[in-house]
């Protein structure tokens, strides 16, 4: 008799590739087309800003391909793009941006009706209806061509403003918010694709986590919050998206050049203020940013942000304000890496959880029949 | 656009990193050490952090082994074994644990003793012991820093309360060198033993988790117990007290895997390690050879 | 007599602390925050001195630092300033200048804490006899057999019924939770034991028994206490000497005989004549 075991497990994971692969392809169409990168990118936009965001790349082209070799699964496609990044060497870092200088498409405030520079709605679908649109069903090509050329038939792109004063500003020039700590504020930024956690972590480090969380994770925990096991009770001061210039040193001069522009959804919530005998009370911060546009994530992490600074300096009252259930849990690599490896065998530890309960129960029937 | 990896897939300054890291691991044995891990190619939990610390000290003419459940032919095993061969050019692999000089597995160690030449790699899902008694990071590291793991010993204390019998089956608390407790993966306790003053050097990486750590050649490692309640390993004796053999090889010490034999219906005994099942086999058949003339 | 405990000038300040904290607070300034800096002076140059087979007690209202104390010298605080020296065994131990580790084994090996709320000292996820055989494993006891037995012996000598050793604490009354507390405090035979408001909120007879044990248990393993509390009648009961403390000072210490029948401080008076 040959060793009963896995065998053959080389030729079955081949299979698997063959069939996956086969799911892709096996559209019952003639027409039928591979789905071409720019196409991921353009029309299923905002679904690539999420893989970009949770893979940590900002790399448009991969991130598709990612998106087109998972077959469409977001965790699976952000997982490709961490692990491309593993083997790419860090060759130079950028300044901190700044993000005033925000080249901006969209960019609205709850807290203030009219804001320095208006509010700009910009492309959502926050007042549409959600109603089947079943004319897109059948799209003609030359309908979904013409969409582009009439949106700005009547506008000049010119009328529209680049980038926009903060609103935070002005509420701290009201003196409604805390001065910025240019000790603090300015200190290099804890680097998480370099460095582990060690907690207790600060807040840059927690910022970092977030910005590459898993969008789901971070809003139930952020909803958590929001509906009671929390009390940030948040105002959305600015919530923008738009395109951030990439700055580097030139290789040769040494000055700052710019390279390119990432696309960045910010988002700045005002929070109630502290009772604080030493100093003047002010309104608290949270502060969110991501990759593309990914406006939940970015609201979730600002409310999430709030809420641990408040763990980091007192003891958390619930679990959105504990460093450790919140940064160790919202990482969609992370959580669905070890989620998936359930379904590997375990035919060792359980044969020993059989050996122990079989143990305990000859032990309980034996102390039965003594009685 | 076509892309190609550097030797050991990661790069050279995450490499420099682990190593660093390992050695720091056996400077202090037993402690875990957190490193960043970066992310592989497969699952966090299908043994990335073995995974790193296998390509962070592999070199060009070493041969590797990689078993899962104690056989190099099961599914995971086979797609680490072949990620290793893609980007560790002039890497030879084995399924013989004589052969290797690098050994990476999961749940298992092998049967066949180590020598002090060879390296064995152990897959980590939960690194730390107390996680059990103590959820917070921060305050395990104070646990562990003071030895203090009375909360640990409680939890075997009421164990024995309950059931007459410590239901710790796998990944058992395991004391290094008299000071830290390691969690040593999810070995079976028949394999614990092999730990205490093994001449190879064992690391053990947790890729999720981002911690590494060691039990270094020599050292002592005792598995937590009562005086008057051992450590113990599986059991594996029928119902007359006989010790189970494998169907196969006949050994009878080894682990032994349990299932039903799907043509029979009968359930059947085997070595959990394929290797040493596949070289008593050998062994048997000469013997049998050598009787017969 | 040996000393078990000598207590100099320990100091406890919550805040970030001034020039003038020590000056703008106590009982002349009736007060213990600064109003300077707003710190609060929990306890300012505590001093004392305890013995072996002594019980000291330490009476005070709430916010007269008289926990702060007992909190610093169990390591639960970290004091501001002062000193404190442990003597066991012909060793000297410099309490407030040891690593966490040395700190931890003098917990585990020498002293014994019984808090007011029992979800201090007890571990209500594990039964009594478990939260006693902790106390026992951190001081290494690792038979387990030995373990059960000492358990039920405490649990005996405590009161509590041997039978329920194996049940979890929050099924307990709080008379017995208390039980529970002080046989764990004494599983390791500590040399010194603290007991901070041990009998506030229990029933007046159950205050008694447990007050009784207590004083059995000096006499039996001439154990030092430090019994905190603000009942005058625990400190008549139990204390050999006491101490008394107003914002954050000593402003009166004696035999307890001597301080009940002739206070001298104001405070200590009115205390003493509103309890009579």
């Amino acid at each position: 008799m040959g060793y009963v075991a896995i065998k053959g497990g080389a030729q079955a994971i081949e299979g698997t590739k063959d069939v996956f692969e086969f799911l892709r392809t096996s559209q019952n169409d003639s027409h039928a087309l591979p789905l071409d990168v720019g196409t991921i990118e353009n029309q299923l936009r905002l679904l690539h800003s999420r893989v970009i965001s949770e893979g940590g790349v900002y790399h448009p082209t991969l991130a598709s391909l990612a998106i087109k070799q998972s077959q469409g699964d977001t965790l699976e496609a952000a997982f490709a793009l961490r692990a491309y990044r593993s083997t790419q060497p860090r060759l130079v870092e950028t300044p901190v941006l700044d993000s005033k200088n925000m080249r901006v498409t969209r960019r609205i405030s709850s807290a203030f009706k009219d804001i320095p520079g208006g509010q700009m709605l910009g492309a959502t679908t926050d007042y549409h209806l959600r109603l089947l649109r079943m004319e897109l069903l059948n799209e003609s090509p030359e309908n979904f061509r013409k969409v582009t050329e009439i949106l700005f038939e009547n506008s000049s792109i010119d009328d529209i403003p680049d980038t926009f004063p903060k609103v935070l500003d002005a509420l701290r020039a009201e003196g409604l918010l805390p001065e910025v700590n240019e000790t603090t504020d300015n200190k290099k930024p804890f680097d998480i694709t370099r460095e582990p956690l060690v907690f207790p972590v600060d807040r840059s480090a927690a910022l970092a986590t977030m910005t590459r969380a898993e969008q789901g994770s971070l809003l139930a925990i952020a909803y958590s919050n929001m509906r009671g096991y929390g009390d940030v009770h948040p105002t959305i001061a600015e919530l923008r998206v738009g395109y951030l210039p990439v700055l580097l040193p030139h290789p040769i001069t040494g000055e700052l050049t710019e390279v390119g522009e990432v696309e960045v959804t910010e988002c700045e919530v005002v929070a109630m203020y502290e009772g604080d005998n030493d100093n003047e009370a002010t309104f608290t911060l949270g502060y969110g940013a991501c990759f593309g546009n990914n406006e939940v994530k970015a609201i979730s992490m600002a409310i999430l942000d709030r809420a641990l600074q408040k763990g980091m300096n007192e003891e958390p009252a619930n679990p959105s304000e504990d460093p450790e259930f919140v940064l160790l849990h919202i990482d969609g690599i992370d959580s669905m890496g070890f989620c998936t490896h359930y379904k590997m065998p375990h035919y060792v530890t359980f044969q020993s959880d059989m050996d122990r309960l079989r143990t305990t129960q000859k032990k309980q029937s034996k102390k039965e029949s003594q009685l | 656009m076509s892309l190609s990896y550097p030797f050991g897939f990661l790069d050279e300054y995450a490499k420099k990193e682990i190593r660093r890291t390992t050695l720091k691991a056996v400077a202090i044995p037993g402690y875990q050490v957190p490193y960043s891990s970066r992310e592989m190619p497969m699952g966090r939990g299908f043994g990335t952090g073995g995974l790193q610390l296998t390509l962070s000290v592999i070199g060009k003419g070493e041969t590797l082994k990689v078993i899962d459940q104690g056989t190099d032919d099961s599914v995971n095993a086979v797609s680490l074994r072949s990620f290793i061969e893609m980007t560790c050019e002039g890497v030879n692999t084995t399924t013989k644990t004589e052969e290797s000089d690098l050994i990476q597995s999961r749940h298992r160690i092998p049967e066949k003793p180590l020598r002090e030449d060879q390296i064995l790699i152990l897959q980590v899902p939960y690194p730390d012991p107390l996680i059990v008694v103590e959820a917070s990071e921060e305050k395990r590291k104070t646990l562990h820093g003071e030895a203090d793991y009375s909360r640990l010993l409680v939890k075997l204390y009421e164990d024995i309360v309950k059931f007459d019998e410590i239901t710790i089956s796998h990944r058992y608390p395991t004391r290094i060198n008299n000071h830290y407790v390691i969690d040593p993966s999810p070995i079976p306790r028949w394999d614990v033993p092999k730990l205490n003053q093994s001449p190879a050097l064992i690391l053990l990486g947790a890729g999720r988790e981002k911690k590494i750590y060691a039990v270094p050649p020599y050292t002592k490692a005792e598995p937590l117990a009562f005086e008057d309640v051992p450590f113990r390993v599986e059991d594996f004796n029928d119902v007359n007290g006989m010790r189970r053999c494998c169907q196969r090889c006949n050994c009878n010490n080894s682990f032994l895997d349990e299932f039903i034999d799907s043509k029979t219906g009968h359930k059947v005994y085997q070595c959990s390690d394929a290797d040493w099942c596949e070289e008593n086999t050998i062994n048997n058949n000469e013997t049998l050879e050598i009787a017969n003339g | 007599m040996d000393k078990v405990l000598e207590v100099n000038n320990l100091s406890k300040v919550y805040g970030q602390g001034c020039a003038a904290c020590f000056e703008l607070t106590g009982p002349e300034h009736d007060t213990n925050i600064c109003p300077k800096c707003g710190s609060v002076v929990a306890a300012h140059n505590v001093s004392f001195d305890l013995y072996k087979g002594e019980i000291l007690g330490i009476m005070g209202e709430s916010g007269s630092g008289k926990s702060t104390a007992v909190k610093c010298l169990y390591f639960d605080q970290k004091p501001t300033s002062g000193r404190a020296s442990f003597f066991n065994d012909e060793k000297q131990y410099d309490l407030f200048n040891m690593n966490a580790a040395h700190q931890r084994h003098l917990m585990n090996h020498k002293f014994g804490m019984v808090y007011q709320n029992p979800h201090l000292g007890l571990n209500f996820d594990i039964s009594a006899g478990g939260n006693i055989a902790e106390r026992l494993l951190m001081s290494e006891v690792d038979h387990y057999g030995e373990i059960r037995k000492r358990a039920t012996d405490l649990l005996k000598r405590t009161e509590v019924l041997a039978e329920r050793m194996d049940e979890l604490p929050k099924n307990f009354s709080g008379g017995m939770q208390q039980r529970v507390q002080i046989a764990k405090a004494l599983a390791i035979n500590p040399p010194l034991l603290f007991l901070d408001e041990v009998t506030t909120g229990l029933d007046l007879s159950v205050q008694a028994a447990i007050l009784d044990l207590i004083l059995e248990i000096q006499q039996e393993n001439q154990t030092a206490m430090i019994v905190v509390t603000h009942d005058l009648g625990v400190i008549r009961l139990l204390a050999g000497r006491t101490l008394v403390m107003k914002y954050g000072r000593i402003i009166e210490n004696g035999l307890t005989d001597q301080i009940l029948e002739d206070p001298q401080h104001a405070y200590t008076q009115r205390l003493v004549a509103s309890a009579l």
